[in-house]
């Protein structure tokens, strides 16, 4: 570790942070429907739909209308990747999906998971990468963000049954936050070296006389969204590593931002929502000190080498490097890693199948803490606020109090549905990845040797539980088995999760909302903050300790004593 | 139900047209004209002929050309289909080793790219496959290694090939972001045009 890999992290957070406070307070302006600069896209819309964006609905209206959208989006994304061998815009003229790839990919794209069995430039015409999974990046997105609006009105007010409206809500975040955001980061993204083209791929005569065969594609407007939603789903198979997709540091620095300014921004949403910003700034404080440590802890894992590789002699200046390139550097690659999988977008700039074992057991037990750490967007504030309210739970059983958070009394219905919701992912994590070393058709999919290849499997279903995308890419996850698991798991992490946490939302939303008294605890504190950090870590975490004992740490101790497989 | 599937399929079917056609095909148009080169793939062009992008790595194996880092891409094997064959820098199919860290063959492969270059302390890139698979760059060291056996098969000082590789490195960006390197394809068309 250097200092100057330190002064990179904390510009690059310094960065992100400063964009997500204005942004968090025009975000809550759009959440009130107070933009209006599209006002006649948004009118036409709502006009050819039938939607009345005034009529407020209830959690189950919200809910039901939200689970529409998805499988229509689901119905359309699906039909295109199976019939795009037929379709326009498809230059190298790429046959349909495989139906269990074009499930898996698809389950993948709406739950905001973009786990990629398939590979972008081998397989995916531009009209399916366009118009199907970069609408997808933007309506899974919207979705999440919907969601967190409608769970941030429950704490706003006392005594509504409703939660806004849906459809304004989606339409608004996709026209008003994700669009302007995607055209501004997407030129960037080109200005630096992304392609952004329908041209076909172009042949190259190299210098030693073979060809060499270069894709293209409209790339940088789906890589700007890929990033912004938290998506993560990769344009080139080898995602934000591939030198269209990642041209150089700034770039990857660029996208960095990208994935956490929304995240961090809509904790300050959340106070400008609920009336109280230090709640906000409380909940950042916890993401961001997460974030600081996982990164610091991958910074110096990967910087340490592969001592199997050192003790050959080899230079240890530049660390752990297969499965890194050379551009980005090792302190962007451990804030990259770092992001990637605490904010659930799942876009890698280093393989990390390849990290030491330390350094690749804190992507996957930042995925399986709860994607909360900024998490997802919107997924990650609403999955916060489970656990905040579990954690005022936690406090209130100490002192022997009925908990409140934010005035509203939280009493068993609503800690009985944020423990379902927090139960999901180690039941679908550990129920699948269980089944999935047990049966010899899975087992196949396992190229690694040793303790290793428990932990490939692990990390496959946490990503896509956790609806995260990264993967630990050795996995051979194109089979029917992966495929069709994986994609129940991700539909599970994603829905699953969010209609135990809409029921308490419209639970909190009916009660009154109590003014602060002397006996309230305050949850805006540093006091508060170190016992959220701690609820993350237990109740996320340590269901996950003895599978991470038996994958990652115990191949850091084989890889210490000079083992290989 | 109907009351709930038109407006899920209209805003989705308004959304995908606006989103996923009307407004990136519009934007292709804006990044081509502002940013014809970068848009189009940044390639590299000689005798008016693509010999590559610059951002993209390619293969070299001759001595008289410096080589680029390992790279664990294939292609389709032409004698058994389904199966796959070693293709470094195959840019129609990015990929990484995904080699664990205990991996033995990773651990033999390290080995042998340390022998071919001479033994000792090589810098780690040298050894390592890149996570793309098309790693343009190489560190200076891994340049510098590589110095006295592109002079002698080019008959060339080895002064001069050394000097073309400092005036090829590329510094880190802003002064602060990411690593010192050098760009392979970029040395080599430069080493190509000395004479």
């Amino acid at each position: 570790m250097t200092w100057n890999g330190w002064a990179q992290i904390a510009l690059v957070l310094a960065l992100a942070v400063a964009m997500a406070i204005p942004l968090g307070r025009y975000t809550a302006a759009v959440a009130h429907g107070r933009l209006g600069f599209l006002a006649p896209v948004e009118t036409l819309i709502y006009r050819a739909a039938g939607i009345d964006p005034k009529r407020g609905m209830g959690w189950r209206s919200y809910t039901l209308a939200m689970l529409a959208a998805n499988a229509a989006g689901f119905a359309l994304l699906y039909a295109l990747l199976r019939l795009q061998g037929g379709l326009p815009l498809n230059p190298q003229g790429f046959d349909g999906l495989s139906p269990w790839l074009a499930f898996n990919t698809t389950a993948s794209f709406i739950s905001n998971t973009n786990w990629q069995a398939y590979s972008g430039e081998a397989a995916l015409s531009y009209l399916s990468q366009m118009a199907g999974l970069a609408v997808q990046n933007f309506l899974s997105a919207a979705t999440g963000i919907a969601l967190a609006f409608a769970v941030c009105r429950a704490f706003a007010s006392g005594g509504v049954s409703q939660l806004g409206n849906f459809w304004a809500d989606l339409v608004r975040i996709c026209l008003y936050l994700l669009l302007p955001l995607s055209l501004v980061f997407g030129l960037a993204f080109v200005a630096l070296g992304v392609p952004q083209t329908l041209s076909p791929y172009v042949e190259a005569r190299t210098l030693e006389g073979a060809t060499q065969l270069i894709p293209l594609g409209p790339a940088a407007f789906q890589i700007a969204i890929k990033h912004l939603g938290t998506n993560g789903g990769g344009f080139f198979g080898v995602n934000s590593l591939h030198p269209f997709e990642g041209p150089d540091a700034i770039a990857t620095a660029l996208q960095i931002i990208a994935q956490q300014v929304i995240p961090f921004s809509l904790a300050i949403t959340f106070g400008h929502l609920v009336g109280d910003r230090r709640q906000g700034r409380a909940l950042l404080a916890v993401m961001l000190g997460y974030v600081v440590v996982a990164t610091g802890l991958i910074y110096a894992a990967e910087a340490g080498g592969n001592p199997l590789h050192l003790a050959l002699g080899i230079d240890p200046t530049q660390g752990n490097m297969e499965g890194k390139d050379l551009r980005f550097g090792l302190p962007l690659v451990a804030l990259f890693s770092a992001t990637t999988t605490g904010a659930s977008c799942g876009a890698v700039n280093a393989m990390f199948d390849s990290f030491t074992p330390l350094g690749g057991l804190i992507p996957l037990f930042l995925i399986q803490l709860g994607e909360v750490l900024p998490g997802g967007v919107g997924s990650g504030l609403y999955g916060m606020l489970v656990f905040a309210l579990l954690a005022v739970f936690v406090a209130g059983l100490m002192v022997g109090r009925t908990p409140e958070y934010l005035g509203k009394k939280v009493q068993a219905r609503e800690i009985k549905l944020a423990m379902l919701a927090v139960l999901v992912l180690p039941a679908t994590i550990l129920g699948f990845a269980s089944l999935s070393v047990a049966l010899p058709a899975a087992i196949a999919s396992i190229p690694a040797q040793g303790p290793h290849g428990l932990t490939e499997m692990l990390y496959a279903f946490s990503s896509a539980a956790g609806n995260n995308g990264s993967a630990f890419g050795g996995l051979a996850a194109d089979t029917p088995w992966l495929d069709t698991t994986l994609g129940i798991a991700m539909l599970l992490g994603r829905f699953a999760y969010v209609v135990p946490v809409m029921g308490i939302a419209g639970a909190l939303a009916l009660k009154p909302k109590l003014a602060a008294s002397t006996g309230t605890f305050p949850t805006h504190g540093p006091l508060f903050a170190g016992l959220l950090a701690g609820v993350i870590l237990i109740l996320g975490g340590l269901q996950f300790m003895p599978a991470l004992a038996l994958g990652p740490l115990a191949e850091h101790f084989v890889l210490a004593a000079g083992r290989s497989f | 139900m109907i009351a709930i599937l038109r407006p899920a399929l209209a805003v989705v079917g308004l959304l995908t047209l606006l989103l996923g056609l009307a407004v990136p095909l519009g934007f292709t148009g804006l990044a081509g004209t502002l940013f014809p080169t970068a848009a189009g793939g940044s390639l590299i062009e000689r005798d008016g002929k693509v010999v590559g992008s610059a951002l993209i790595g390619q293969d070299f194996t001759a001595d008289r050309y410096f080589h680029p880092r390992p790279s664990a891409t294939t292609a389709p094997d032409p004698e058994k289909p389904g199966s796959t064959i070693a293709a470094p820098y195959n840019a129609a199919a990015s990929a990484a080793s995904q080699a664990a860290p205990t991996s033995q063959a990773l651990l033999e492969a390290v080995k042998e790219r340390q022998a071919v270059l001479g033994g000792g302390a090589v810098p780690a890139d040298a050894v390592t496959a890149s996570g793309s698979g098309l790693d343009p760059h190489i560190s200076p060291e891994n340049a510098g290694r590589q110095v006295a056996r592109v002079a002698a098969a080019r008959g060339l000082p080895a002064a001069q090939v050394a000097a073309l590789v400092e005036r090829q490195t590329e510094g880190r960006e802003l002064g602060l972001l990411g690593e010192r390197r050098v760009n392979v394809l970029r040395l080599n068309l430069a080493l190509d045009a000395l004479r």
